[in-house]
């Protein structure tokens, strides 16, 4: 209600001044440091443009924010644009007509042509038509690790996963803590999606992820990567950190060796001041099989009844989309652009790994672009209970995992 | 005229008689009309709304595509629902305990006519005024072992120290029933210390004069004395163990791993994070049910009984 009356009053002022400017509510998920610094490139872009962004954050992450965006939607309160990951999150609110159809938008800018990959696109277009104006790309296929930890405890920074696993009882005994995994479930679940990728190969991973086939999860690839996934669970021993950034922070702190986490985590060693190369170094695909998966963020945009405020939300999709914005944005928030066009101002040693990736093609969907949220949900649940439960063996979570797979839709 | 029109009337007054009854009062029951509508509409429509959808397959948004009891198998099946259920028995249990006698050992010891007792009443009362969420957190940092108890124990010189309840699965439950002990006994504490003030002084005297001890006297008389004040504190705390969410979320968000699920939490998860809502339906009519299979033995005990009697 409390929207509804300032969307008006601004519409009304829109209408006697002959200015168009209106308000938008955005909502999203992104309050850490790095994230934070990020999502004000867009509303000074927006704010410059004559607009008024106004800030719907909420901390807590996706799990948190998404009920609560969903919930504003289907309650006919709406914010003007939310942030939604790339995949089917948002499938069944296209499904059912609540938001803007912005093809008219994509056609006049030629999204088709600038967005790499176009896959992007295609996880943003139902039926012919484009409801999201993708802003990003993730990719969970890295593993940070901290120089100054390794030289502290005498040892050669690895360069594979193999290494890493041999390296860590050497650095256990030094009293660092060789894995840093936060205590969500979404995390250690993400952790394990990178393993599978580059242990088993993007062969086995897709067969699982996107053909759902459970005989896979069964087969010797997948075991192994069930076994290195305990071995993980032992490295991670002794250091109690809930959210994925304090788990970062271990490593910037050098007080771990190393943490599996997407590309995000760039933006909390930039904020510390940290410098690839000398400080940090990065592995993509755990320096086993260098392929980045393609996650990221979208934006999606709510119908409204206002003709005013769709134009503005029309606007703002191209917006997010230009060249300048996307640079800033991106090389603030440690992601890759979602055009290949585009140089970004201040490129590290690891985002210009990603890029070449990128641009070499070495690149499979995300795996939430494969598995409904409600598969992603019991995976979470199965992988997290395995970290925590110190009995359970790789061998039984590889059988409930094969479980959840031959059910997924 | 006069005669042919007083017949049908005296017939319509007939008829007329019967809904008077039901128009008796009618400004009080026209003010009720707001509440039985809510009753009725949102209360009882909204779990028969609940419990039919929980039969079809419905993810993001309510749809009416019918899918048997799968979301009842699968509810089941489920390892997360049956730890869920178990914390909630573990918890249930030792907070209706715990609270029921701290709640009525402070109140007993206010009553003693002690110094400063409104003082303590206060202090006693003032965490139910915070929500569960900022109680969560405080007791979250509390038993931290990093920065919390255990620390300082530990920093005294006690390096052996250990309490890390948050942060083992075997225990995690207690840690969060010390949180809700906190909350929560400060308001049953005051419900008995009124319960307490409505007993006549003569009952104690009484007891004085025959010689009964006081811990006796409170056992043995005053407590039985007490019924209605035990009933109602029962259902308030029975309500808060079933809604039982927020703490959690707050303190361990359902961990470490799944440790520390209850079902609301589970219900939650799966409408929202897992846009499903079958599923979160289905388990929520498992709530109802539970809720039925403590109720009704009760209900039956405490008013089907004194029919017969």
């Amino acid at each position: 209600m409390k929207l509804t009356t300032k969307l008006l009053s601004a519409t009304a002022i829109c209408a006697a001044t002959g200015v168009s400017a209106a308000d938008l509510e955005v909502m999203h998920w992104w309050t850490s440091g790095g994230e934070a610094a990020a999502v004000t490139k867009f509303a000074e872009a927006w704010s410059a443009t004559g607009n008024t962004w106004i800030d719907g954050a909420i901390a807590g992450g996706g799990d948190t924010a998404r009920p609560i965006m969903v919930s504003r939607i289907i309650g006919g309160d709406p914010p003007a644009a939310f942030q939604f990951n790339h995949g089917r999150q948002a499938e069944e609110l296209i499904e059912a007509g609540l938001l803007l159809d912005l093809t008219d938008v994509a056609e006049a800018e030629g999204w088709a042509d600038i967005v790499t990959p176009p896959a992007l696109l295609d996880a943003c277009t139902v039926d012919g038509r484009i409801y999201c104006a993708p802003v990003n790309i993730h990719s969970w296929q890295w593993m940070w690790l901290s120089n100054d930890a390794y030289a502290n405890a005498g040892l050669d920074v690895p360069t594979t996963w193999t290494e890493f696993a041999e390296s860590a009882p050497a650095l256990k005994e030094a009293g660092i803590t060789p894995l840093a995994m936060g205590g969500q479930s979404w995390q250690q679940n993400g952790s394990f999606g990178v393993m599978a990728l580059a242990l088993a190969g993007e062969e086995a991973w897709l067969e699982v992820n996107r053909d759902k086939n459970a005989e896979t999860v069964m087969g010797p690839d997948y075991a192994r990567v069930f076994e290195a996934f305990g071995a993980a669970r032992e490295f991670s021993d002794g250091l109690n950190v809930q959210d994925w950034n304090q788990a970062t922070a271990a490593v910037i702190n050098d007080t771990a060796g190393a943490q599996i986490m997407g590309d995000w985590a760039q933006g909390e060693f930039a904020m510390a001041g940290e410098v690839a190369g000398e400080d940090y170094s990065c592995l993509p695909g755990l320096g086993e099989v260098a392929i980045l998966d393609t996650g990221g963020d979208a934006f999606y945009f709510p119908k409204q009844d206002d003709p005013e405020i769709e134009a503005a939300q029309k606007e703002l999709a191209a917006l997010l989309l230009s060249p300048e914005v996307q640079v800033s944005f991106n090389s603030a928030k440690g992601s890759l652009p979602i055009r290949g066009d585009v140089d970004l101002t201040s490129v590290n040693e690891c985002t210009q790994k990603g890029l070449d990736l990128l641009a070499n093609g070495n690149i499979v969907p995300n795996g939430e672009t494969f598995l409904a949220p409600d598969t992603i949900t019991q995976l979470n649940d199965l992988m997290t209970e395995f970290w925590n439960t110190p009995a359970m063996t790789p061998a039984e979570v590889q059988e409930q995992y094969s479980d959840i797979i031959a059910s997924a839709e | 005229m006069t005669m042919t029109d007083s017949r049908p009337d005296a017939g319509r007054s007939a008829v007329t008689r019967r809904p008077m009854r039901l128009f008796r009062n009618l400004s009080s029951k026209l003010a009720l009309m707001p509440l039985i509508f809510t009753a009725v509409v949102i209360f009882l429509g909204g779990t028969i709304w609940t419990i039919v959808y929980s039969f079809t397959s419905s993810g993001l948004l309510p749809r009416l595509n019918w899918d048997g009891l799968s979301q009842y198998e699968r509810l089941w099946s489920s390892r997360k629902w049956i730890v869920s259920i178990e914390n909630l028995a573990i918890y249930g249990f030792f907070s209706l305990i715990g609270t029921l006698v701290v709640g009525f050992t402070l109140a007993a010891l206010l009553d003693r006519k002690i110094r400063g007792e409104a003082v303590f009443r206060s202090i006693f009362l003032y965490p139910f005024a915070l929500s569960f969420i900022v109680t969560g957190l405080v007791w979250q940092w509390i038993l931290n072992p990093e920065l919390g108890l255990q620390n300082v124990v530990r920093e005294w010189g006690w390096t052996s120290f250990n309490f890390d309840p948050l942060n083992n699965p075997e225990i995690v439950m207690f840690g969060l029933l010390i949180a809700g002990l906190w909350q929560g006994t400060g308001l049953i504490m005051c419900i008995m210390l009124a319960g307490l003030r409505g007993i006549d002084e003569d009952i104690w005297k009484a007891a004085r004069v025959d010689g009964i001890g006081t811990v006796k006297t409170y056992i043995r008389i005053i407590i039985p004395m007490m019924r209605p004040v035990f009933v109602t504190s029962l259902v308030l705390i029975g309500a808060g163990i079933v809604k039982l969410y927020d703490l959690v979320v707050a303190q361990t968000s359902g961990g470490p791993g799944i440790s520390s699920e209850v079902p609301a939490k589970y219900v939650m998860t799966a409408m929202f994070g897992g846009q499903n809502l079958g599923q979160g339906f289905a388990a929520s009519t498992m709530m109802l049910v539970m809720v039925f299979i403590i109720l009704i033995p009760w209900a039956y005990l405490e008013f089907g009984g004194r029919k017969n009697g």
